[in-house]
């Protein structure tokens, strides 16, 4: 039940900020705030509590459920935890918080219709990731999507518009090609079964051709890999980055993002192992073009949401090689990476979201020598870019290393490409760093006085702080203890293994 | 004692923490203290534990903390490794960097960024002290990374001037460079032995492969491209003199006595790994051959007081790459020793020329400053005495025995010793041109900036206060004597099969002792010398305006042009790439399916006018053109 309550406090949480607004304009952040924390209390629960459901298969699950749907088409309310769901969670509801946060003074406007938005996109995350029925898991897919949509193209920045229809279009897209591949899978299911069937357990025995079996399988990379997004479905991506609210950037890369990588090791390999094993050369050269070609386009940019932008499509990059690696290393490395991945990007987007508050401005060739000015936040920044670059003893090392050792058993001329990633990496981060915080301190408008209407920016506020504090300390955990995670994710993994093969004999 | 060195490098992690939450709010006394405390408590419980260490006899003792990551068989730990190698850097690390974070107070007392420099001065000691105890090579990889981010972030300390944050960036990236191909070298070492614990793949190598097997060589290969990286070696040697940028005492610590032998103490530490690889073991003293003469011919020059520095630290670490090349592991660790004796001592006494002299940097436009400077003219006599290797210095001992192994070679023996000594006879000719120049022949200072009248009257001040003072005594006492120091380091080495004791002629002996010293000589008659001074000048004009002269001083001054190559062959490429494409053509893609969309969109739109008979016309049309197609299909 603890699922469906979390998603219910989500849903409800959402529909009372909104109705709560005609009340006060500064309601609805609370109740958020409120919904955010019971559902962050509930996860911890659940962590804390992680003994495995007694009726798993391979003993791996926490929880499983499954209640009757829709009858007629074998449709079931069907939700299950396990070590990587749970992960997923937490990373969720934190992000939640954090970008609840972010939004704490930035939305002003509309701020009911907003906070909705915010948490109906996290109920449908939520579901995403644990929806064990291809149809329910199909239905929150496209929950998250709208909202997000609404978030963009309401709060965005200036050609929020065009950014909204382009995240729109291509999600959508994506998406139908996902339905139709869900829809095969469950129809070859009545061919072979005598019924219809979307449980996730049932269509793993489904037996598809081989040729077959790869068009299928190709429909869920295609609807995951946009999403996540890997070269070259990546291009709607920078569009809604740097028009999205700071509070819808950290969702869209903190979490959004991670639904993808999720449904490439959850159903993308499980259900058609021959075939992803095939198809694992074509994605690891597709992984590290991306990790390769995306670094290069971040360097170039001037709007600093931009280059977050591409930045994150390149550490992507590292999740699906570290997937299709498929070992231990290469899932775990995946795996730590989303998450690491998850903090660094959502701190990142929320200082530049920061900047642009206090500036105006996204361009970095308006900024220099912030560091005089805002020292907190410009240590900050440095400490985030240093995680992002995979300075070891932060999470982001822990995720690449590993993905790159893994992939190295598979794969090691792929490798050697994408390690030369972690080159590219310190190039453009430490650009940044020297383009923004370092040089001589000169503002927006060029003199080295604040224009007289402008007041002089003031630095970290106390709710920004305890946002980059928490994720801070976060990554530090994940780079010098990463085992409290690696050991929760580690039975699903070796399950994942053990039952699908790796792709190397 | 042993089952405390965890708190090794705790305790300057604590002081950075401790500077760094603070954020610069303590005064500056207290800031000061925790800084070189900090370090003064590491220095003290290195010093016990050493003691602890070699009165027991002990080969080895692994201390582990926690498990870092568990996954598969990969089980790296936070597991710290003692044994006689490790507790030499450890003394040298704690020992030279307390001396430096000493003078430092003295050095950066008014500067407005007093607790931020401490802060990454301890991060940086606990990343190094972390680099020298990992028991394996991720660990060793973490301090490797954290030692270049302190590197970065000190170099470009004074951020405000953007050429720092270029030298500063230039050096992370560059080393960076050799830490990619380090990371690959881990990967396939794991691959091929299942472990990256460097004592069970120092077992286990010799197990699994033959010498001069392919993994072998490629392990061993890709290590070295990680060790030329940090230890600015050709062919990434571009970044050490840049680094310069960075305040001087960083320069003595990071880029002189610790930081830069990373890659010396990497290969050491993996030794038996090159030796089942003689080709890259060869390679590694070709390498260091090559540095060590291509850097002594630029520092010759430079103008740069310490630029001429940092390209004799480039050259010295040559020495070491020729020593472990040639397989006298204990003699390139004893080099690193007393290197980092000299070259702190040489460094800080720069600095207090630097500080003194109002931070000018040219050594042409000093001059005469014996008597004005006497603590720094001391110390510069004293560490270019030990960088030179004149008789009886700690430098004289551990170049000796480099050269001699090297000429114990078997295959290229004289040639590596020829350019051994070669590089040597540079060495005196560069160090003493510097002490000529900067405290003998003319004054040459001007004041520039300063207008302040009544700080005309005392422009030269020497800058030393005890706390600068105190570390300038020692280091010298240090380069003078640390030459007798036994470096503990014969256990670690032993399996390597004793050298066979070779006895090279007097003469040999003999030619070693006097090229140093007719290196000064030449340096004085060149520079030096009051009688000829005029002499001394024509012959370098004459030198300088011989086209040959005139192309090698060019071409050396720039250091062998590869700054330039390097700017040629990749970052104008990579920028001019980036410029280009800065729009992202697949994006152009989508926008061109967009655009097609739209047109079409319009073009459709004509057909809708709204009038009967268009519309019947295109009805009837299309019959027809269906029916055509069916029958002739």
């Amino acid at each position: 039940m603890i699922v469906i309550w979390l998603i219910l406090i989500l849903f409800v949480g959402g529909a009372l900020a909104w109705a709560s607004e005609a009340l006060d304009s500064r309601l609805p952040r609370v109740t958020a705030l409120i919904a955010m924390v019971f559902s962050l209390i509930l996860v911890v629960m659940l962590c804390l509590d992680n003994s495995p459901d007694p009726l798993s298969p391979g003993g791996q699950w926490l929880i499983l459920e499954k209640w009757s749907w829709i009858a007629r088409f074998d449709i079931f309310m069907q939700v299950g935890v396990d070590g990587l769901s749970l992960l997923m969670l937490a990373l969720t509801v934190f992000l939640g918080l954090i970008a609840t946060g972010a939004a704490w003074h930035e939305i002003t406007e509309r701020p009911g219709f907003f906070y909705f938005n915010l948490l109906w996109t996290l109920a449908g995350v939520v579901g995403v990731f644990t929806a064990l029925d291809l149809f329910l898991f199909f239905f929150f897919w496209e929950v998250m999507l709208i909202p997000m949509y609404l978030i963009i193209a309401i709060w965005g920045h200036e050609n929020r518009a065009y950014a909204a229809m382009k995240f729109f279009v291509f999600t959508q897209v994506s998406g139908l090609i996902l339905l139709v591949a869900i829809l095969c899978l469950a129809y070859f299911h009545f061919v072979q079964f005598g019924r219809f069937s979307f449980d996730y357990f049932e269509l793993q025995n489904v037996v598809l051709e081989g040729r077959f079996q790869m068009l299928v399988m190709l429909g869920f990379f295609i609807g995951f890999a946009t999403k996540l997004p890997a070269f070259p479905l990546h291009s709607w991506l920078p569009d809604a980055h740097s028009q999205a609210p700071t509070a819808g950037s950290v969702l869209l890369a903190g979490v959004l993002l991670k639904t993808g990588a999720y449904g490439l090791i959850r159903f993308a390999v499980p259900l058609f192992p021959e075939a992803a094993a095939d198809f694992a050369p074509v994605a690891m050269t597709i992984a590290v073009i991306g990790i390769l070609y995306c670094a290069k386009l971040a360097f170039a940019q001037t709007d600093i949401k931009r280059l977050i932008a591409y930045t994150s499509v390149s550490h992507m990059g590292f999740v699906l090689l570290g997937v299709y690696a498929w070992n231990i290393y290469g899932l775990q490395g995946a795996l730590m990476t989303m998450l690491a991945h998850g903090l660094t990007s959502s701190a990142l987007f929320m200082l530049a979201g920061g900047l642009q508050h206090r500036y105006h401005t996204r361009d970095m060739g308006r900024m220099s020598g912030l560091w005089a000015k805002l020292p907190l936040m410009s240590a900050m920044a440095l400490f985030f870019s240093i995680a992002s670059l995979g300075m070891p003893g932060l999470g982001n090392f822990i995720g690449e290393f590993l993905s790159l050792l893994g992939a190295f058993q598979v794969n090691q001329v792929a490798t050697i490409f994408a390690a030369l990633g972690l080159i590219f990496a310190s190039v453009y981060s430490l650009w940044v760093i020297q383009r923004v915080f370092h040089g001589p301190y000169h503002t927006p408008h060029g003199g080295s006085e604040p224009a007289r209407d402008l007041q002089e920016p003031a630095d970290l506020s106390r709710v920004e702080l305890v946002c980059y504090g928490a994720m801070a300390i976060g990554l530090v955990w994940m780079g010098m203890y990463p085992q409290t995670f690696l050991a929760m994710a580690e039975p699903t993994m070796t399950f994942l293994l053990e039952s699908f093969g790796e792709v190397l004999p | 004692m042993l089952e405390w060195i965890g708190l090794l490098p705790a305790f300057p992690l604590a002081g950075f923490l401790a500077l760094v939450l603070t954020r610069g709010s303590l005064p500056r006394r207290i800031a000061g203290l925790i800084g070189v405390g900090s370090i003064g408590l590491s220095f003290l419980l290195a010093a016990l534990v050493s003691i602890e260490f070699l009165g027991s006899g002990l080969d080895s003792h692994t201390q582990p903390l926690w498990t870092w990551m568990s996954v598969g068989t990969f089980t790296p730990g936070f597991s710290f490794y003692l044994d006689g190698l490790t507790v030499v850097m450890l003394l040298i690390i704690s020992g030279v960097g307390f001396l430096i974070h000493l003078y430092s107070t003295g050095f950066m007392a008014d500067d407005p960024g007093f607790a931020r420099f401490f802060a990454y001065m301890n991060l940086f000691v606990a990343s190094m002290l972390v680099l020298v105890l990992a028991d394996n090579l991720v660990l060793l990889y973490l301090g490797w990374e954290g030692v270049g981010l302190c590197s970065y972030l000190l170099i470009g300390f004074w951020y405000d001037n953007p050429a720092n944050g270029y030298a500063a960036r230039k050096a992370f990236v560059v080393t960076r460079v050799g830490d990619t191909s380090m990371a690959i070298g881990l990967f396939l070492l794991f691959q091929q032995l299942g472990t990256l614990n460097i004592q069970e793949i120092l077992t286990l190598a010799p197990q699994q492969w033959s010498e001069g097997q392919g993994m072998a060589v490629a392990a061993a290969a890709l290590l070295l491209g990680g060790a030329v990286g940090k230890s600015a070696q050709l062919p990434l040697q571009t970044w050490l003199p840049d680094a310069m940028a960075g305040p001087t005492p960083i320069s003595a610590l990071i880029h002189a006595a610790t930081m830069v032998t990373a890659g010396v103490y990497l290969i050491a530490r993996t030794h038996i790994l090159f030796e089942l690889a003689p080709s890259v073991q060869l390679l590694v003293a070709f390498v260091g051959l090559a540095t060590l003469l291509m850097a002594g011919f630029t520092a010759l020059t430079q103008r740069d007081i310490k630029r001429i520095l940092a390209y004799s630290t480039i050259s010295q670490i040559g020495y070491m790459f020729l020593a472990l090349g040639v397989g006298a592991w204990s003699a390139a660790i004893f080099h690193l020793m007393t290197h980092a004796f000299f070259k702190a001592l040489l460094f800080l006494a720069a600095g207090t020329v630097i500080l003194s002299l109002h931070h000018e940097h040219d050594i042409f436009r000093m001059g005469d400053m014996r008597r004005k400077l006497p603590v720094a003219f001391w110390s510069f006599v004293i560490g270019s005495a030990a960088l030179t290797a004149l008789p009886f210095t700690s430098g004289f001992y551990s170049k000796d025995e480099i050269l001699l192994a090297a000429l114990a070679h078997p295959q290229y023996g004289m040639l590596l010793w020829l350019g051994g000594v070669l590089g040597a006879f540079m060495t005196a000719l560069y160090s003493f041109r510097l002490v000529f120049v900067v405290f003998f022949g003319r004054d040459n200072y001007q004041e520039h900036a300063s207008h302040d009248t009544h700080h005309v009257s005392s422009a030269i001040r020497e800058e030393t206060g005890i706390a600068m003072a105190l570390p300038l005594l020692i280091l010298g006492v240090l380069s003078l004597f640390g030459g007798l120091i036994h470096v503990p380091v014969d256990a670690v080495f032993a399996h390597a099969g004793a050298h066979e004791e070779t006895h090279p002629s007097q003469l040999i002996h003999t030619v070693m002792i006097l090229v140093p010293i007719f290196g000064v000589m030449i340096s004085y008659l060149l520079y030096g010398s009051r009688p000829y001074e005029k002499a001394g000048q024509h012959l370098r004009t004459q030198i300088l305006n011989s086209p040959l002269g005139r192309f090698l001083n060019r071409f050396w001054f720039s250091g062998w042009g590869m700054d330039a190559l390097y700017n040629f062959v990749f970052v104008k490429p990579f920028l001019a790439l980036a410029q280009f494409n800065r729009r992202d053509v697949i994006d152009q893609f989508y926008t061109a399916l967009a655009e097609l969309a739209r047109i079409s969109n319009r073009a459709l739109v004509l057909t809708q006018t709204g009038y009967l008979r268009w519309y019947a016309i295109s009805l009837v049309g299309g019959l027809v053109l269906v029916i055509g197609i069916g029958v002739w299909a």
